[in-house]
């Protein structure tokens, strides 16, 4: 592969992803591209298939059908190469109680690298968190707000190829919301790729360049916010997603 | 409805989950088992003891203790060779051989203990393993009574130490091919007893200990929402099994080393110097066996983490990581008290397999083992728990790297593209 061809490769390439739990089938036909450098967004309501299609991306589930490349790399064959490029936010992710919030990071870091680049690793994810009177307390005492910037820092500050980031603002208000949508769009600028979910489609509307909606394991619609706008005459994508569930 | 009902309803539902209720059987099962063993300690006691008589005395005393022995047990053998004896009594799971002296009679009518030889063949050194000596230390017991009553009943004029103590007992103890002289099993085994509970309790306490922090361990990632981001970091599966394993195992010798010293002292404040000294007997641990004994305890703490691990993949919070300790804990109590109670070599054939089966057993067995350089046995131990502990680390890192872990079912492989692929999904999986 060239310079050029790489360049080229997409950053994700789901093709016909199938992901069954015994006879229930979470995800039956998914596919979809993103683009290196994008913010992409994958919407629809709950049970939809949004969690599952994260997970398999980020290789905590197997794959039942299909095939996922994350920058060329099958998920499936080589998990712990694409565990290198990319990063996962849970939508209900944690620390370790007993931890400062930069003892955690510092964790996290020493996964990736050593030494100085190790500190310099600690020292963006606390520039990302900007929580600085309140890193060295436990973990314990922060608050849900804090929680999620510590845990987006700690997702960001490893500088992947591939954040991958599930219900990124669920629960917070709307100041600690818009201060992490923010972070996104700085480090999207900066070069890193994000696959967001949301069930909060306005939310996505504002973050993502483009977006799929999946709906019963299913993708059954994908492009830009505008393009879908003007396809299915909706003045938002909530209004979108409702003329195509039903 | 009413709202109580309703209330106890959910309550129930909670709380009677298999988690609970298992380990409950379990132990009604354990319980079960050992008083079917217990009964079976009953009927011992109530059984005649089987001995050998060897009497080379003709006299009056040595006839009224014969016919002790023919009221109270079954003669094996009844002639004037020891060893033929011993032969006899060992073919028919006998107990001791009792041999009268010549001079048996004459010494006592002489105003002199008749001293009466006891050749014990010692199956066992557990607590109830001394219950047939017992039988024949109470038959020994009625042949004095027997002698003073005659020697009441005739009016000799003898001191009253003899009349009323007019026998000693001479022993001489055979027990795993050794033959030691001036010991009977009751002291034997009390004292091979208390050189070896300590193992047996640092063993139990180092698995239930580290075992649970290893399970707690696993149900706090699933609790605190950790366990996500700790499986998409790049590191191995295999690095981290291993890396909660050896922390646990720090920290569960740490705590059990802590516990021991308090014990130690303890035990020591209460037993007082030992009545026979073992190392006379050629029954001595030497450095090499300590050796051997480390290994076979590192082995089991191995085994016992490794089966942890395993079992913590099933926690689901906290709190269900507690109620998963139970079966740890009992696997760690049986063959502590079967240990305790019964030797290795007197146990039924089931009590043998399951005493085995459980790995934490071999470091409680192989204190005794080493004193009587049963190596083979001991070696067995330390391999048959390393394999246990490589099957279930390799059972753990399987676990790790399926849905189990999140989904809590196993990836079946689904719509059967995948599940065609490989006709070794196990090896596979570990290739991850």
């Amino acid at each position: 592969m060239n310079a050029i061809e790489a360049e080229m490769e997409p950053a994700v390439e789901v093709r016909g992803l199938k992901k069954s739990y015994g006879t229930f089938q979470a995800l039956k036909d998914v596919s979809f591209t993103v683009h290196k450098g994008e913010v992409y967004g994958l919407i629809g309501p709950n049970g939809a298939g949004k969690t599952t299609t994260l997970r398999v991306l980020a290789t905590l589930l197997r794959i039942s059908a299909g095939s996922v490349q994350i920058f060329g790399l099958d998920a499936d064959k080589k998990p712990e190469e694409v565990r290198k490029v990319i990063s996962y936010l849970p939508e209900e992710a944690g620390a370790y109680k007993n931890l400062t919030g930069r003892q955690y990071l510092e964790f996290i870091a020493r996964f990736f690298t050593h030494g100085d680049a190790e500190h310099a690793m600690v020292a963006r994810g606390l520039e990302i968190v900007a929580l600085e009177d309140r890193m060295d307390d436990k973990v314990e005492t922060y608050s849900k707000g804090m929680m999620r910037r510590l845990l987006v820092g700690r997702a960001l500050m490893t500088g992947p190829r591939l954040a991958i980031l599930d219900e990124l603002t669920s629960g917070l208000d709307v100041i600690n919301a818009q201060q992490i949508r923010r972070i996104v769009k700085t480090e999207a600028k900066a070069g890193t790729t994000f696959l967001v979910s949301s069930h909060n489609m306005l939310e996505v509307e504002l973050l993502c360049d483009r977006l799929s909606l999946i709906h019963d394991g299913v993708i059954v619609e994908t492009g830009t916010p505008a393009e879908l706008k003007e396809k299915h005459h909706a003045n938002n994508i909530e209004e979108v997603f409702m003329a195509v569930a039903a | 409805m009413t709202a109580l009902t309703n209330i106890i309803r959910k309550e129930l539902r909670e709380l009677l989950t298999p988690s609970t209720v298992v380990p409950i059987i379990a132990m009604a099962l354990l319980f079960g088992g050992l008083g079917s063993m217990m009964g079976n300690v009953a009927v011992q006691i109530q059984a005649k003891p089987t001995v050998g008589i060897v009497a080379m005395d003709t006299g009056i005393l040595a006839n009224v203790s014969l016919g002790v022995v023919d009221e109270t047990a079954t003669v094996a053998y009844n002639g004037t060779s020891v060893d033929a004896a011993l032969q006899a009594v060992e073919g028919k799971s006998g107990i001791a051989v009792l041999y009268i002296p010549a001079n048996f009679t004459a010494s006592i009518l002489g105003d002199h203990r008749g001293s009466l030889e006891i050749y014990w063949i010692m199956r066992g050194a557990g607590l109830l393993d001394s219950i047939s000596s017992g039988t024949v230390d109470a038959l020994l017991a009625r042949i004095g009574q027997e002698i003073s009553a005659y020697l009441i009943g005739t009016g000799v004029n003898l001191s009253p130490e003899t009349v009323l103590s007019p026998i000693t007992p001479i022993n001489t103890t055979s027990y795993r091919g050794m033959v030691m002289e001036g010991v009977s099993p009751a002291i034997l085994g009390t004292v091979l007893s208390n050189q070896s509970l300590i193992v047996p309790l640092i063993i139990m306490m180092i698995v239930i200990m580290a075992g649970s922090l290893v399970i707690s361990s696993m149900g706090m990632e699933k609790e605190n929402k950790t366990l996500e981001t700790l499986l998409t970091l790049p590191v191995r599966r295999s690095s981290i099994v291993a890396g909660k394993l050896i922390a646990s195992a720090i920290v569960g010798l740490l705590m059990a080393s802590i516990y021991m010293i308090g014990f130690g002292y303890y035990m020591g404040g209460l037993s007082g110097s030992a009545p026979i000294n073992l190392a006379a007997y050629g029954l001595v641990i030497t450095p090499l066996d300590y050796v051997l004994l480390g290994i076979s305890v590192f082995a089991a703490l191995f085994a016992a983490l490794a089966l942890c691990m395993v079992l913590g993949t099933f926690a689901k919070n906290y709190k269900a990581a507690q109620t998963l300790t139970m079966p740890i804990t009992l696997l760690a109590m049986v063959p502590m008290f079967m240990t305790m109670f019964w030797d290795y070599n007197t146990l039924p054939p089931l009590g043998q397999a399951i005493v085995f089966a459980i790995p934490f057993s071999h470091p409680m067995m192989a204190m005794r083992s080493l004193m009587f350089k049963d190596y083979l046995f001991v070696l067995a131990g330390i391999g048959y728990s390393l394999a246990f502990a490589v099957i279930m680390i390799l059972v753990a890192v399987w676990i790790f790297r399926t849905d189990r872990l999140l989904t809590g079912r196993l990836t079946k492989g689904g719509t059967g593209e995948k599940r065609r692929k490989g006709l070794f999904p196990l090896v596979n999986l570990l290739r991850r």
